[in-house]
């Protein structure tokens, strides 16, 4: 076995107390930053979910040729920030509405004349639903001839831009720290290991062992460590999400990827806390 | 291959601990470095084996300049010297054998060569036998007969010594020196840092005597004289 396998695992076998804490404290730091993480996912389903229902109306003059229309959806449809635009006849909209409005059946029913317009119904891509590019469209479909007015959830769509903007700005901000308290507590225990282990350096360093000799088995005993603790702290998020979703809501977990990112996130923070303890440490001896 | 020119080494914190010391020690020299603790005699070793920095003059060791050695050219200079210490310094939790393979394997020797070359040096130093105890089951003259097969398995040109016998009773203490006189007869060149004035007594070899950082007596140089001068 490569000697530099072998040291690392040896530190586990030698110190297993030491190393145990290590996982388990990486696994719990690792665990609240993750915990915090599906809160974040679950957030900003929600507010995808929301977002989904803004919609652009823009209502056709009585009158105009439908030819005119089927051309003029094909020119919406070509711009960028638009998924979606579909043509609602004077006809359809009195049925959805004779549907949907269950109240004013009666006075729907008795009407003479349709006064409902047609209107051309414009979806916009996931990333543009917001009141900036909303109010865009809006202006660009009021440049077509025969539209009479364009509606959308003017303040709705603002509201749901606010709403965005503060869950991402807590998100970022609790997030950090979350993130700079697991490093602190990580590079801790981190820190521990290499110091309980400082007779072991200085010894390998008066028989002739280069820096990088040193260096290696700790690098690779922080990553293994990381990765461990990354793996406990899937587990753990993974029970108390399957535990809030039986007791308390619904809620969605993390993509596959966004897994592999924690712990990903977790060896990362093992090897770059290894690298560091162990760095000082060289350097001060 | 030692050689110390016009060397002082001062501590942030310390004072002067060398002051103007020179010698030069040859190939296979057998030298007793005798002093009160505080003298300086750790302080020289330190300097040898590139612990500490020199703070002016000229330390060159078989072929390295001390003043400019890089950090990274420190461990080959070590791989040229073997180091023993009065405490021992062995990983404990490690047999005989595994302390004395650790030295090869950290210098990154040929793997099947590492066990034969542990169990020579192993019975050079009479502890064949115990390859495998730990140090916590060998008495202090095996465990130091340990680590001075560790220092010798690299195949040192200089053992350095500071204090190796501090630590014994006085049969362990016989048995060290004699093992670090046999050393010496192969070639190997030894620097023996000891305040045990009778062992200085027993052998012919060379005497540098410090005092508060100064070498005030090198028995190649100055008169022979009663060496029952310092205490």
């Amino acid at each position: 076995m490569n000697l530099t396998v072998r040291e690392a695992l040896l530190a586990f076998r030698r110190a297993p107390l030491l190393s145990a804490l290590s996982v388990t404290t990486i696994a719990f730091s690792l665990f609240v930053v993750g915990l915090f993480g599906l809160v974040a996912v679950n957030l900003q389903d929600a507010l995808r979910s929301v977002a989904e229902r803004v919609e652009i109306v823009a209502y056709v003059l009585p009158g105009t040729p439908i030819e005119t229309i089927t051309l003029a959806e094909k020119d919406i449809e070509a711009f960028p920030e638009v998924q979606a635009a579909a043509y609602v006849s004077e006809d359809s909209a009195l049925a959805r509405a004779r549907a949907e409005l269950v109240e004013f059946r009666d006075v729907l029913q008795e009407l003479e004349r349709n006064p409902l317009p047609a209107s051309v119904e414009v979806k916009l891509k996931p990333g543009f639903r917001d009141a900036d590019h909303v109010n865009e469209v809006a202006d660009r479909l009021r440049g077509f001839g025969f539209v009479d007015d364009v509606r959308f959830g003017r303040d709705w769509v603002e509201k749901l831009d606010r709403l965005r903007q503060i869950a991402a700005a807590v998100g970022l901000v609790v997030g950090a720290a979350f993130a700079v308290v697991a490093i602190i507590i990580i590079g801790t225990t981190i820190r521990m290991a290499v110091l309980q282990r400082s007779r072991e350096i200085a010894i390998m360093r008066l028989v002739g062992a280069t820096d990088g000799f040193i260096r290696r088995p700790f690098l690779l005993q922080g990553a293994i460590k990381g990765l461990l603790g990354g793996l406990v702290a899937m587990g753990l998020a993974f029970g108390a999400y399957t535990l809030i979703n039986r007791l308390l809501i619904h809620a969605a977990f993390f993509s596959r990827e966004q897994a592999l990112a924690i712990i990903a996130f977790g060896t990362l923070i093992g090897l770059a806390g290894s690298a560091a303890s162990v760095g000082r440490h060289l350097r001060r001896v | 291959m030692i050689k110390f020119t016009n060397v002082f080494k001062a501590f942030p914190k310390g004072g002067l601990a060398l002051k103007d010391v020179s010698f030069h020690i040859a190939k296979g020299e057998f030298v007793f470095l005798t002093g009160h603790s505080g003298a300086g005699k750790s302080t020289v070793l330190k300097l040898i084996f590139a612990e500490e920095p020199v703070t002016s003059g000229e330390v060159r060791v078989s072929g390295f300049n001390a003043a400019e050695l890089r950090r990274r050219d420190v461990p080959m200079l070590r791989r040229r010297l073997g180091i023993v210490f009065q405490d021992f310094r062995l990983l404990e939790d490690r047999t005989a054998e595994e302390n004395v393979a650790f030295a090869l394997e950290v210098t990154g020797a040929r793997r099947s060569a590492i066990p034969a070359r542990v169990m020579r040096v192993l019975t050079q130093v009479g502890l064949a036998a115990k390859a495998q105890a730990y140090p916590r089951e060998l008495s202090g003259g095996e465990q130091q007969r340990v680590a001075i097969a560790r220092a010798l398995v690299n195949e040192p040109t200089v053992l350095l010594a500071d204090e190796p016998t501090g630590n014994l009773d006085e049969r362990a203490t016989r048995g060290v020196f004699q093992l670090l006189r046999d050393i010496n007869a192969s070639g190997t060149a030894v620097v023996m840092a000891t305040h045990d004035l009778d062992l200085v007594r027993q052998a012919p070899y060379r005497v540098i005597e410090l005092q508060e950082g100064a070498l005030v007596y090198d028995s190649v140089v100055d008169e022979p004289r009663d060496r029952a001068v310092s205490p």
